[in-house]
């Protein structure tokens, strides 16, 4: 930590924090295996979003794409909304954000906050429908850009240059990286800039399985991967149920003191199974797995308190990663 | 004992409404030809014409995915199973919030910058 010119150049360089509690123990004699966090929450508006958001509006600047007083069209009311309104504000861009009316009243404050317009698309309509409304603003504004955090590879390039040398640099001895997967950039630039430099590091994906509402695609040929996932870069891909998301991101509270959002949870999960099973090998492991936001955010849902049951239920048909 | 498979709901019309049938085989592909026999036309939906498991579809075992278990070498259907393994089949939705397919086909006629694989170096 330093000081910084401005916020836009305090991005990044957030802490590795040890979790000597939650590690599990190796039988005496045995090598040690270490969990790591890696707290992006602590980056200006509060999520590793920053970092994405940052790389790729100065990619689009550096490419002639987006030039002073362009509108950026944004159809996500999630953590890159909140850092493309942060990052827009400061460098001069108008952010058009495009979101389903039914999303939380935090989100709304806060990009609002920030400067940004935001147009509603009926709740009952859902995502298809605010995607149809952006198409439609798309079509009759032709000059706005969209940044496309799924297909950008600036999204991956930010966690390659910035993310994963950090992740080297506080922790030579790292043997293991665990990331969510979402638009994959994290895994993809963090993985590539540690498997040229570490060998044998596993690179592990925890992905959110979330409640069923959430797959009503009418057929399978409507899924979709991001252009940027290359599964080359991982060793392994977990997926993880809302339950063990949720009793992780509460453990991580009760035993090291990390407020955390369930993604991190979930990520957390995974990381835990690593580790486990590098105990039970007898191998030494240094897991670093990484902290997407802190869990400001997600106490609307009502998943922090009660049972792990009505926490479940809290949580069933959102996207809580 | 034999293998779980949790269906996912755009699915459960070859399983009679069914969120989970039993099934056995050594390898995922032995699995997926057991479960056929029971409910025809499933595999089908899994399996592309080529004999691969279809890109936007995911199988986990155990919740890890299977792409990742099979033995070097060999593909995601021949990922041994054991008795007693639960099989969890999830359509690919990464990301999840916004009918992405549609956002894909949207960004590709509005780019900033048109998407791409990462140009970073190789492994």
């Amino acid at each position: 930590m330093a000081r910084f010119e401005n916020v836009l150049d305090s991005c990044g360089g957030t802490p590795l924090v040890g979790l000597p509690r939650l590690s599990p123990q190796a039988a005496p004699g045995q090598p040690g295996v270490r969990l790591w966090a890696k707290l992006e929450d602590r980056n200006p508006t509060g999520s590793v979003k920053d970092r994405a958001a940052l790389w790729m509006v100065r990619a689009a600047e550096q490419a002639g794409t987006l030039r002073p007083g362009a509108t950026i069209l944004e159809p996500t009311s999630g953590n890159t909304g909140i850092s493309l309104a942060m990052v827009a504000k400061l460098r001069g861009y108008r952010l058009v954000c495009v979101m389903p009316e039914n999303v939380s009243a935090e989100r709304v404050q806060v990009l609002r906050m920030y400067g940004s317009e935001i147009i509603f698309s009926p709740a009952a309509g859902g995502s298809n429908q605010a995607v149809a409304l952006a198409k439609q603003l798309a079509d009759e504004h032709p000059d706005w850009t969209m940044l496309f955090q799924y297909g950008n590879e600036a999204n991956a390039r930010a966690h390659y240059e910035t993310t994963g040398p950090e992740l080297l640099r506080d922790l030579p001895t790292i043997t293991h990286f665990v990331g969510g997967l979402g638009t994959t950039g994290t895994l993809m630039g963090v993985g590539r800039y540690l498997r040229g430099k570490v060998d044998g590091v596993e690179i592990v994906a925890a992905e959110p399985r979330y409640g069923e509402l959430v797959y009503g695609l009418r057929n399978i040929d409507e899924g979709y991967v991001p252009e940027l996932y290359d599964a080359t870069v991982l060793s392994r891909r977990f997926s993880v149920g809302t339950r063990d998301a949720v009793l992780r991101t509460r453990q991580l509270v009760e035993v090291e003191g990390l407020f955390v959002g369930f993604s991190s949870g979930a990520v957390c999960h995974a990381a835990l199974a690593v580790a486990h099973e590098a105990v039970k090998a007898g191998r030494r492991a240094d897991v670093a797995f990484l902290v997407a936001d802190g869990g400001w955010k997600y106490l609307s849902t009502g998943a922090y308190g009660g049972t792990l049951a009505e926490a479940e239920t809290a949580l069933e048909g959102q996207l809580w990663a | 004992m034999a293998i779980e498979v949790r269906i996912p709901t755009i699915l459960r019309s070859y399983t009679g409404g069914a969120k989970a049938v039993d099934g056995a085989g050594s390898t995922l592909g032995d699995l997926l030809v057991d479960l056929d026999a029971k409910h025809p036309g499933l595999r089908g939906r899994l399996i592309t014409p080529e004999g691969g498991l279809h890109r936007f579809v995911n199988v986990y075992v155990n919740d890890e995915d299977v792409r990742f278990l099979a033995p070097s070498g060999l593909t995601a259907l021949d990922a041994k199973l054991n008795d007693g393994d639960t099989v969890t089949i999830l359509p690919a939705v990464a990301g999840g919030a916004f009918g992405l397919a549609a956002l894909a086909a949207l960004c590709l006629t509005h780019p900033a910058a048109p998407p791409t694989r990462p140009t970073l170096p190789p492994i």
